[in-house]
């Protein structure tokens, strides 16, 4: 139990530290960075409740895949940016429409949080059976694939949109450029590739090509 | 006291375990040069020691006496993380790996997927090297490999479901157990060779090594280490083969059991086969570094993306489709 503590208590610090180190680090690499930390020691909050699907999930998709593009997006921009000297000097035109942001967040914080009651020994009251036989992968399968399929299925559906989406913004066709054909290339063969012809003196001799 | 107990047992394992991990990627970068010389009509390393074994440890000591050279230009303490981080987790996605039934140091429910997190995380030990060298090469290899690597992450994550939809587990011993009368290898046998090629990929080897293609990029990534930080970032590559050589051969090749269940063979102990199919999945990535020439960066991303995905799926479907019409899905929760 006092090793249970003490690694809940290293992990959620670790994540509030980090959780803090993303919004103040100057340097956006370094926010990224932190902003990874700060996932992985979620994912292991997530473990030591005992989801670990969530978790190993979490580590998958976000810290695995997400934050690599992040990264990717940032260390390009830093590149560009620490060259202009006005990332540095000038002060950030954005704060008013960052300030209007948070301020909406925050409202929406106290609204959710408003509404709820303290209510002391929620687990041993509250009437949800927790099966402890089936492993929570099992459990998660059985209710999302049966009760929850339709927005199992919405969500997919939006996450395809936002795919097709940003594939449509970035998308745009060049023209002249020249593109390889594999199978063009492989179905040569000598017939089509090489022919003889009889070069007469002095005049050269004229391939299509 | 008792804690203190429990702390030194812990410890006491941890070590049993990532010592002979430590010894045999040594042994296995021996072995490799060894294939690599031998498909090339050559001997290979064969001077230090027996049969030029101790070459690696001779290597090793010779990193060990260089100087740690860091760029003058580059983010210090990223630079150091970097061949610390992909060290470490090579060695930490051993923690799960069963070399029998209960040799095993923690035998957690989602193990596969431990293995997935852990090897997607590799990425960032050569992303954060290659950035924090602020330099060209190593950044623009950082680059290709961190494209390369989440490319094929995804065919090999399909590749998993496709075993996982056998199984009904996501326990390592559970896909090993499952695997008792068929190794998936038969009946999986198009999603063996996606996976050993996305393998091929994942660890950036040869025919995809183009994170650190010499003729191209110097070194990659690892252009500006140098002594023993460049020795962490080249053990930790042979770990993560290593690993990968075993999730392959606990998805399809039946882990620690032995090919047939008569009675002369399986008096071999378990982890013998578990160790014999890891070095035979070795010996093949070994054989294609040297015969394999290396792949264009287009062509490397049409065929993780074009090929691999598509071809994942659809036998996603054709697994599942064949599970649930001969009645075959896994029952009972595990």
């Amino acid at each position: 139990m006092l090793a249970h503590a003490i690694f809940f208590y290293f992990f959620s610090i670790l994540a509030i530290f980090s959780a803090l180190m993303v919004i103040t680090s100057r340097s956006t690499v370094n926010s990224v960075f932190f902003l990874i930390l700060d996932f992985i020691s979620v994912g292991c909050l997530f473990i030591m409740v005992g989801a670990e699907f969530l978790g190993m999930i979490l580590l998958i998709v976000y810290v695995g895949a997400v934050a690599v593009l992040f990264l990717f997006v940032v260390m390009m921009l830093n590149v560009a940016q620490q060259k202009q000297s006005w990332f540095i000097g000038q002060k950030s035109t954005h704060i008013p429409s960052g300030l209007i942001v948070s301020v909406l967040i925050f409202l929406e914080l106290l609204v959710v949080t408003g509404g709820w009651k303290y209510k002391k020994d929620v687990m041993s009251s509250s009437n949800l059976i927790i099966d402890t036989s089936i492993t929570n992968t099992h459990s998660i399968g059985s209710v999302m694939y049966t009760d929850y399929v339709l927005y199992f299925q919405l969500s997919g559906i939006i996450l395809l949109l936002s795919m097709v989406g940003a594939i449509i913004l970035t998308y745009r066709k060049r023209e002249n450029v020249k593109t390889q054909s594999y199978l063009k290339q492989i179905s040569r063969d000598k017939s089509s590739a090489v022919s003889l012809k009889d070069v007469e003196f002095n005049k050269g001799v004229k391939i299509d090509d | 006291m008792d804690n203190l107990i429990t702390l030194f047992n812990e410890v006491y394992k941890i070590l049993y375990l990532v010592i002979p991990i430590l010894v045999s990627v040594a042994m296995i970068v021996w072995l490799d040069r060894r294939v690599w010389g031998l498909v090339q009509k050559r001997k290979g390393p064969n001077v230090v020691g027996p049969f030029g074994l101790f070459q690696t440890l001779a290597d090793a000591l010779k990193y060990i006496f260089k100087e740690i050279i860091i760029p003058a230009g580059a983010n210090k303490t990223i630079f150091i993380l970097a061949p610390i981080i992909t060290m470490t987790l090579a060695l930490v996605a051993w923690a799960v790996i069963p070399l029998s039934e209960t040799m095993v140091l923690s035998d957690i429910n989602v193990g596969i997927l431990y293995l997935f997190a852990i090897s997607s995380l590799g990425v960032y030990g050569i992303i954060m090297g290659g950035w924090a060298s602020n330099s060209k090469y190593p950044f623009l290899g950082a680059i290709r490999s961190a494209a390369q690597m989440v490319s094929y992450e995804v065919s090999i994550g399909i590749i998993i479901i496709n075993v996982l939809l056998c199984v009904g587990s996501l326990n390592l011993n559970d896909i090993v157990m499952a695997q008792k009368n068929l190794w998936y290898v038969i009946p999986l046998f198009p999603m063996f060779v996606v996976f050993f090629i996305s393998a091929l990929a994942e660890t950036n080897r040869p025919p995809f090594d183009l994170p650190e293609a010499e003729a191209e990029l110097v070194a990659g990534y690892q252009t500006e280490y140098s002594g023993m930080m460049y020795a962490m970032f080249w053990l930790g590559e042979y770990a993560n083969i290593l690993l990968m050589c075993a999730m392959g051969s606990i998805l399809f090749l039946g882990g620690w059991l032995p090919p047939i269940d008569i009675y002369p063979i399986n008096l071999v102990p378990a982890p013998f086969w578990m160790i014999f199919k890891i070095l035979f999945l070795f010996i093949l990535f070994a054989i294609i570094k040297a015969i394999v020439p290396r792949y264009r960066y287009d062509q490397l991303m049409r065929l993780g993306w074009k090929v691999f995905l598509p071809l994942s799926l659809i036998y996603v479907v054709l697994t599942a489709s064949f599970l649930l019409y001969f009645d075959k899905l896994p029952k009972g929760a595990f």
